[in-house]
């Protein structure tokens, strides 16, 4: 790894660089009331001083909706066409906080293990993350419960810290990181002298995780999900702006004679996801979903993949209308 | 690459009506080279594509050993399943197999072999009962109990016909609701159990049908003192992409499309929803 320093005015440089060469930027934008990511236009819309972003970054690595295959009949003949994977546009994810970043290791382990999903893969492959550390945080934020931290440089192929006014320090971290260097080695200085640890947000650790995969090992049966659920309303919010959350459908859309097949994303907290069509359901009652939801994060992912399945974004959180806060979801079940 | 999500094109044979709302289909993929390579084992599955409809997954009921093509066994009861009652001969669906992992055949060799099916839960067992009984000779006593809610709803009607005229094995069937064709034992399939002979430590149980029957199954075969690994069954989840990716089918920390659906009870027993 290098370490190099890059001024603001630099950045944006590199990133008018980077739209000039064709390459799709994803980055936080000020959209109505509320900052997200969306490709890059204009850099006048770029914004880093944001805690976190509504939705998560994973959009732009596993789509709400993408294209599976291509169907169509004329006359006896039928066509199959897999999904195009040549056309994929090499991206840029800039401006993910680090806990973005450390979801793209539990995504990759449901999409690569195994059998491989190449759109998944292969879109990895044409993505750069450039990450920004956290200079502040809300009550929202656990990530240094799960492993994480405000400066994180897991997932991130060239990490930014603000270290004072309008300098950066630069972490080169990879192959990709370093092909951004070579793209406009004049845009980055020397090493600085100071180093990141005082520059990033305090976020306090509100819960040991591995207390709670411990404890989730004998809880099926606890009346913790009962009481709990009954504050959920199914609406599958948090999984939509969750950065690890990788369930989806699979539907059909067009005729018999033309169409795609598509995939969106899904939530184990709806209730038609195990729906069978003989109207069976598996986990029919909000409780079990809610279970299975903070099980599948907490005690199945890490022994089925050995990855946590949540970063500690804490957009779960705000994104909740019923205010299940997970934080103080995990200290009730501690305590329960 | 592995294309996961592309079907293959297979050309329905034969479609046999087996009840009012259950028929099976039988087909080959429509690329030759494809189907003569094409191999599959019993307990694997299928995700079967309507296109423009969308796609759903079933058990091959089909002897594996009877290479060239394969079958599945369909009741009409969601959007896919309709839309494939409603096919010809000659229509195409889109096939992704074979899925999920199978049936042990070689390892219960010398043993007895007890299948339990309920209803529609014969088709998946049928691809099982079929190769052993081409090696017959490989097996002690070999018994298939069958039960349905009404004789009209079992499955395979000449089939079990023959099975009951084979001196070489044990068909009982019995029925929730008798009419005036049916001269057989009426009740649960676990009323069967007292008609039979059966020795738990000899023993290899398989069992396939409907969640609260197989319940009943595993329970009294748990009260005979048939051994964990001896009893065989198979998980249902609606399984969509049916290779471990769109999290559906996942029971704790198994994924049934690629872990299962056969499980013996052993394994059943350690999942926290079964």
């Amino acid at each position: 790894m290098q370490k190099r320093s890059i001024r603001r005015a630099q950045i944006n440089v590199l990133l008018e660089k980077l739209l000039s060469l064709h390459q799709v930027i994803y980055a936080p934008q000020k959209l109505g009331n509320q900052v997200d990511f969306a490709p890059l236009r204009d850099l006048q819309d770029l914004t880093l001083d944001h805690i976190q972003t509504v939705r998560s970054a994973k959009a732009a690595l596993f789509p709400p909706v993408e294209e599976l295959l291509r169907y169509q009949r004329a006359g006896v003949e039928t066509e199959l066409q897999d999904r195009d994977l040549t056309n994929l546009a090499e991206q840029v994810l800039f401006g993910t906080r680090p806990c973005d970043a450390a979801a793209i290791a539990p995504l990759s382990a449901v999409f690569t293990t195994d059998d491989q999903d190449a759109i998944f893969a292969r879109r990895l492959e044409r993505t750069t993350v450039i990450s920004v550390s956290c200079e502040r945080s809300d009550g929202d934020c656990f990530c240094t419960s799960v492993g994480v931290g405000p400066g994180d440089s897991r997932g991130s192929d060239l990490l930014l810290t603000r270290l004072q006014d309008d300098e950066y320090l630069a972490e080169i971290l990879t192959a990709k990181g370093e092909a951004l260097l070579q793209l406009a080695p004049e845009l980055f200085g020397p090493e600085p002298a100071e180093s990141k640890e005082a520059h990033l947000a305090k976020v306090q650790k509100r819960f040991d995780w591995e207390a709670l995969h411990d404890k989730l090992a004998g809880a099926f049966d606890h009346p913790f999900w009962l009481r709990t659920a009954l504050a959920c309303l199914g609406c599958g919010a948090c999984a939509y702006v969750c950065p690890v959350c990788s369930c989806f459908d699979i539907q059909d859309e067009g005729s018999q004679k033309k169409g795609r097949r598509l995939r969106s994303w899904d939530s184990c907290g709806l209730a038609l996801f195990t729906l069978h069509a003989s109207g069976h359901n598996p986990r029919s009652i909000q409780s079990q979903r809610w279970r299975q939801r903070m099980m599948h994060k907490f005690s199945y992912m890490p022994d089925q993949l050995q990855q946590l399945g949540c970063v500690g974004c804490g957009r779960c959180s705000r994104a909740c209308p019923a205010d299940m806060n997970l934080i103080e979801q995990v200290e009730n079940f501690l305590f329960a | 690459m592995q294309k996961l999500y592309l079907p293959q094109l297979a050309v329905i044979d034969q479609i046999v009506d087996e009840t009012a709302d259950t028929k099976t289909f039988t087909m080959h993929f429509d690329n030759p080279h494809y189907n003569a390579e094409f191999r599959y084992l019993s307990g694997q599955f299928v995700e079967a594509s309507v296109l423009g409809v969308g796609e759903a997954p079933f058990g091959f009921c089909s002897n594996p050993n009877r290479t060239g093509t394969f079958a599945v066994t369909v009741r009409a009861i969601g959007r896919v399943t309709r839309a494939m009652h409603a096919m010809h001969p000659g229509d195409l669906l889109g096939i992704r197999a074979p899925l999920g992992n199978h049936f042990p055949l070689q390892e219960v060799q010398g043993y007895d072999i007890l299948f339990v099916a309920g209803g529609i839960g014969l088709p998946p067992l049928r691809s099982l009962i079929e190769p052993m009984l081409d090696m017959r000779e490989k097996f002690g006593r070999f018994t298939i109990l069958y039960g349905a809610r009404t004789p009209a709803d079992r499955v395979y009607k000449t089939r079990l016909e023959e099975w009951a005229q084979r001196k070489d094995l044990t068909l009982l069937q019995t029925v929730d609701v008798p009419d005036e064709t049916w001269n057989g034992p009426v009740g649960v399939v676990t009323t069967l159990f007292e008609r039979t002979h059966i020795d738990p430590a000899a023993t290899v149980a398989f069992t396939c049908g409907p969640p609260v029957m197989i319940r009943f199954v595993i329970q009294d075969l748990l009260a005979m003192g048939f051994p964990e690994d001896h009893i065989i069954s198979t998980l249902e989840r609606y399984m969509k992409c049916g290779v471990g990716k769109c999290g559906h089918c996942a029971i704790g920390h198994k994924y049934i499309c690629v872990d299962g659906p056969v499980f013996s009870w052993r394994q059943i027993k350690k999942l926290p929803e079964r």
